[in-house]
């Protein structure tokens, strides 16, 4: 953790406002909320308005949240700064989150995070192309599939140091890499196949009653 | 009643109490620093760990109630320790943790000596350090031109924050990211618009937000504490007015539930400045169209000069804002002495007339009363410029629960919601067609607050005549409640009003005398009023302001600061302020100077000391006497008041405040309101940031 701080004046677009289907959409969530509780939608129009502006929130975004909610613009920018989801600078279009939590740490992601620095740089730097910025998260929930990275909304599995730059070579080309795991492995399930309940007996009719 | 054992003592407090409020009802102290009486509860600086027995860890007291407790199994009275040994070393704990990011800075500090967490540190903390790593630094923030920010030394409790949300009702204070990273600012680093904004230093219980134009002034152990009453507005809040030798350092709150609670206003504050500047510290004669600085002898010749070649008749005074009872009344009585009936202390004309019975100039319902009220209507009033504090206590009971709002007049934002009705006289004559009449019928103890604004216009005793039978009208006036309040917005004028400071039969008001209808006019503090060129003016007052400039003689006065001196606040509460300074050079006391000028004018006054002069006022007027007390008024006086009738013009109701940080001459001085004013003109053209919560 570390102060977060909005981006520089020079970085900030002067206006926000939700596109078309983005405010229908909007107003759909707020719906969700009695009379008087709008405010409850804060979370979801601000991933919503990241996600439109291309994965970070301007200053003017917080502050047309805020005023569609009828929020005190500090209110919102207090859970802007508070949840690291929120980038509050600009990022690259292909954003890598990559999770340094101890299952992942164990089972390398620092060789993930080498890769990451010699191919983009620090945390938070935005490639010269405007391609590529990448980030340390903590758990991503994938443990089995340590370890893991994040880009956009799909989780990139089971990677080494090759297979992870194979990943980012495909998104350099502009193409979007098969998500899940990097390795011959389905889903989360063991790798090489099942190892228990592989007696096929246990499958025949005979053993139900 | 739930009984309890605290400390071995045994206590029988209400259900509702939480343990914080259980443990002070048992006598044991408490330490806090987020807990706040006037505030929500949010029980994050962990300081108030008490010991609950049967309930394995220490608990936070300011945020478990009684009726949390579960009940032991043979019925016995729970068990609570302040005093333990596992109290003792949670505090131990929880002050250390505190401490870790806290700067050793208390030998620069301005909150040191008057410092919670030194205070605290010393009775609760261990007596040494194990921290050895590094501190954190945070950049300090501008959040306006009077708090300043040292926010290395906040603790996080966020009083301020609840503050501003919940009482000040101007959410702008907020808390960005997270943990120890956690950073009290405003949004981009904006000034604070709330005009009690200032309050958050008294709150503050650490050096986070100290008071910027008080910076590195003095140390608290160096000033001599005065309790006196404000003159800013017509509340006449508690006040500590600080001072060192003869200079008033600053102005600090004091705790009365009755009428501030326990905050002011930030010109109530920061006026302090305009003490120094501009003040008049000996008398001025003009000659040959300039002003020259006399003495006190030769500026009484020159007034017993003007006098000999004037009748009576053609003698008048107007009385200012910030008057205390004495001088009004030795005012009035040599006025009466020089066979004048020419006396008026309603420098904006306002249409309030004792003759009409006290209740008709009073806020009957009192301060506290509003709390009681179960409806609202504003009439020509803005009570966040006109008295800050009072708005809070709108705030507070809107807060509390169903209380509708009606305002007529100016539509402003008042920090809570209201249905608007209209801006002029007519709605306030057809109000009973209005939405809103239902909500004051069905109202128990409705209450309408009918600003001076409103009635400072020719026909403002049509207005009030007509405010006055919307009360009755709609049942404001019932035994044990008189909802018809109107709020002053001089300190002066209720007491000026109960010693019946207006001209009497044949005499001449405010606007006739200014106009020129008199040959010698004195102004004690009148400087809200334009003298048309012809009289002869004489000037008692404390600062060059526009009664000054337009003087032919002016004698220098003592600033509230300066003087002991009777104020009856808008309720009618009689309260005595305390001099806790003294006038500037040669300057004097005003009772004293009419006093030697009536010698001088050869109608001396008979009395030769202030305790002489309010044996004399207290025996005209035995109300005065009580301090601290509210003398009942009429009720009866508001029907005969709704029955005198007139027709109200078109024009709108209008707020007499138009801008906050200069309605007297000691705020006009100040070069700090003067920089609160620009602020708030700028962020005024601005969108309003304000959303009801």
């Amino acid at each position: 953790m570390s102060v977060r701080r909005l981006a520089p004046p020079e970085q900030q677009p002067k206006e926000f406002a939700f596109s078309k289907d983005n405010l229908a959409w909007a107003k759909q969530q707020i719906a969700k909320y009695p009379e008087g509780r709008q405010q409850s939608a804060v979370i979801p129009l601000l991933w919503r308005a990241q996600e439109q502006v291309g994965g970070w929130l301007p200053e003017a975004a917080i502050r047309a949240v805020a005023e569609f909610l009828g929020m005190a613009h500090i209110r919102v920018l207090e859970v802007a700064t508070f949840y690291t989801m929120f980038n509050l600078a600009p990022v690259g279009k292909v954003h890598v989150q990559l999770c340094g939590t101890t299952p992942c740490r164990l089972r390398g992601a620092d060789e993930l995070e080498k890769v990451c620095r010699k191919r983009i740089g620090d945390q938070m730097h935005v490639t010269e192309d405007g391609k590529f910025s990448w980030v340390e998260v903590e758990c991503l929930g994938a443990c089995v599939n340590a370890p893991m990275v994040q880009v956009g909304s799909d989780y990139y599995e089971d990677l080494t140091a090759e297979s992870f730059g194979k990943v980012l070579d495909q998104f350099a080309a502009g193409k979007t890499p098969k998500p899940g795991p990097q390795i011959d492995r389905q889903l989360s399930a063991p790798v090489g196949g099942p190892t228990t309940l592989t007696d096929k007996s246990l499958y025949s009719d005979s053993k139900r009653s | 009643m739930a009984k309890l054992i605290i400390d071995g003592k045994e206590v029988d407090v209400p259900p509702e109490y939480t343990l914080l409020q259980a443990c002070e009802a048992a006598g044991a102290e408490i330490p806090r620093f987020c807990f706040h009486e006037q505030l929500s509860i949010a029980g994050n600086c962990r300081m108030c760990l008490i010991e609950v027995v049967g309930i394995p860890k220490p608990q936070a007291s300011c945020a478990m109630g009684v009726k949390d407790l579960m009940p032991n199994k043979d019925g016995s009275p729970k068990v609570l320790s302040t005093k333990s040994p596992m109290v003792k070393k949670a505090r131990e704990g929880v002050m250390e943790f505190l401490l870790v990011n806290h700067p050793l800075d208390c030998p620069i500090c301005d909150q040191g000596g008057e410092c919670d967490l030194q205070d605290q540190a010393m009775a609760y903390g261990s007596d040494a350090s194990r921290y050895a790593e590094n501190k954190r630094a945070v950049e300090d923030k501008y959040i306006g031109p009077l708090v300043k920010t040292i926010m290395t030394r906040c603790i996080h409790c966020t009083r301020c924050i609840r503050f501003s949300t919940e009482v000040a009702g101007v959410p702008e204070l907020g808390a960005i990211g997270r943990g120890e990273d956690m950073e009290i600012t405003t949004y981009l680093e904006h000034a604070m618009t709330s005009e009690l904004q200032s309050n958050v230093v008294d709150l503050c219980p650490v050096g986070a937000l100290t008071s910027k134009p008080y910076a590195f002034a003095a140390r608290p152990w160096e000033l001599n504490k005065t309790q006196s009453v404000d003159v800013m507005d017509a509340l006449g809040s508690a006040i500590r007015i600080d001072t060192r030798g003869r200079e008033v350092m600053r102005i600090l709150p004091r705790n009365n539930d009755d009428v501030n609670e326990e905050w002011i206003s930030d010109k109530t504050r920061h006026v302090v400045d305009g003490l120094r500047t501009q003040r008049l510290d000996q008398p001025y004669l003009r000659e040959n169209g300039r002003l020259r600085s006399a003495s006190w002898k030769e500026a009484f010749a020159a007034i017993a000069g003007k006098l000999k070649s004037t009748s009576g008749k053609k003698v008048g005074a107007i009385v200012g804002d910030l008057a205390g009872a004495e001088e009004m009344y030795a005012l009035k009585d040599l006025m009466t002495r020089l066979g004048s009936a020419n006396i008026d202390a309603r420098q904006d004309g306002a249409a309030f007339d004792p003759k009409r019975g006290r209740a008709s100039y009073l806020f009957n319902a009192t301060i506290a009363g509003i709390e009681h009220a179960d409806a609202l209507l504003i009439v020509g009033s803005n009570p966040r410029r006109e008295a800050p504090v009072l708005n809070a206590r709108i705030r507070k009971r809107w807060r509390a629960g169903p209380f509708p709002i009606g305002v007529i007049g100016d539509k402003a934002d008042l920090t809570y919601s209201y249905d608007y009705l209209g801006a002029g006289a007519d709605t306030l004559a057809g109000l009973a067609q209005t939405k809103f009449a239902e909500a004051l019928k069905a109202a128990k103890n409705p209450l309408i607050l009918v600003g001076a604004g409103a009635l400072a216009r020719k026909d403002g005793a049509a207005i009030a005549s007509l405010a006055a039978r919307a009360a009755v009208e709609f049942g404001a006036i019932t035994d044990g409640w008189n909802g018809f309040s109107v709020l002053h917005t001089a300190a002066s004028r209720v007491g000026a009003l109960d010693l019946g400071l207006t001209p009497s039969a044949g005499g001449l008001d405010v606007a006739q005398m200014a106009a020129g209808g008199v040959e010698l006019l004195f102004l004690l503090g009148a400087d809200e009023v334009e003298v048309a060129p012809g009289p002869f003016v004489v000037y008692i007052g404390t600062h060059g302001d526009r009664g000054a400039h337009r003087a032919d003689v002016i004698l220098p006065g003592a600033a509230y600061p300066e003087k002991s001196a009777i104020y009856v606040n808008t309720e009618g509460r009689v309260q005595m302020a305390s001099r806790a300074a003294f006038p500037p050079g040669d300057a004097r006391e005003d009772w004293a100077i009419l006093r030697a000028l009536s010698d001088a004018l050869g109608h001396t006054l008979p009395y030769d000391s202030l305790s002489a002069l309010r044996q004399a006022l207290f025996a005209a007027h035995p109300h005065m006497m009580h301090i601290d007390q509210i003398a009942p008024a009429d009720a009866a006086d508001i029907g005969k008041l709704a029955k005198l009738g007139g027709t109200p013009d078109k024009a709108q109701l209008a707020s007499s405040v138009a801008d906050f940080y200069f309605t007297n001459p000691i705020a006009r001085a100040s070069a700090i309101m003067a920089e609160c004013s620009a602020l708030a003109n700028a962020a005024a053209k601005h969108s309003p940031l304000t959303a009801a919560e």
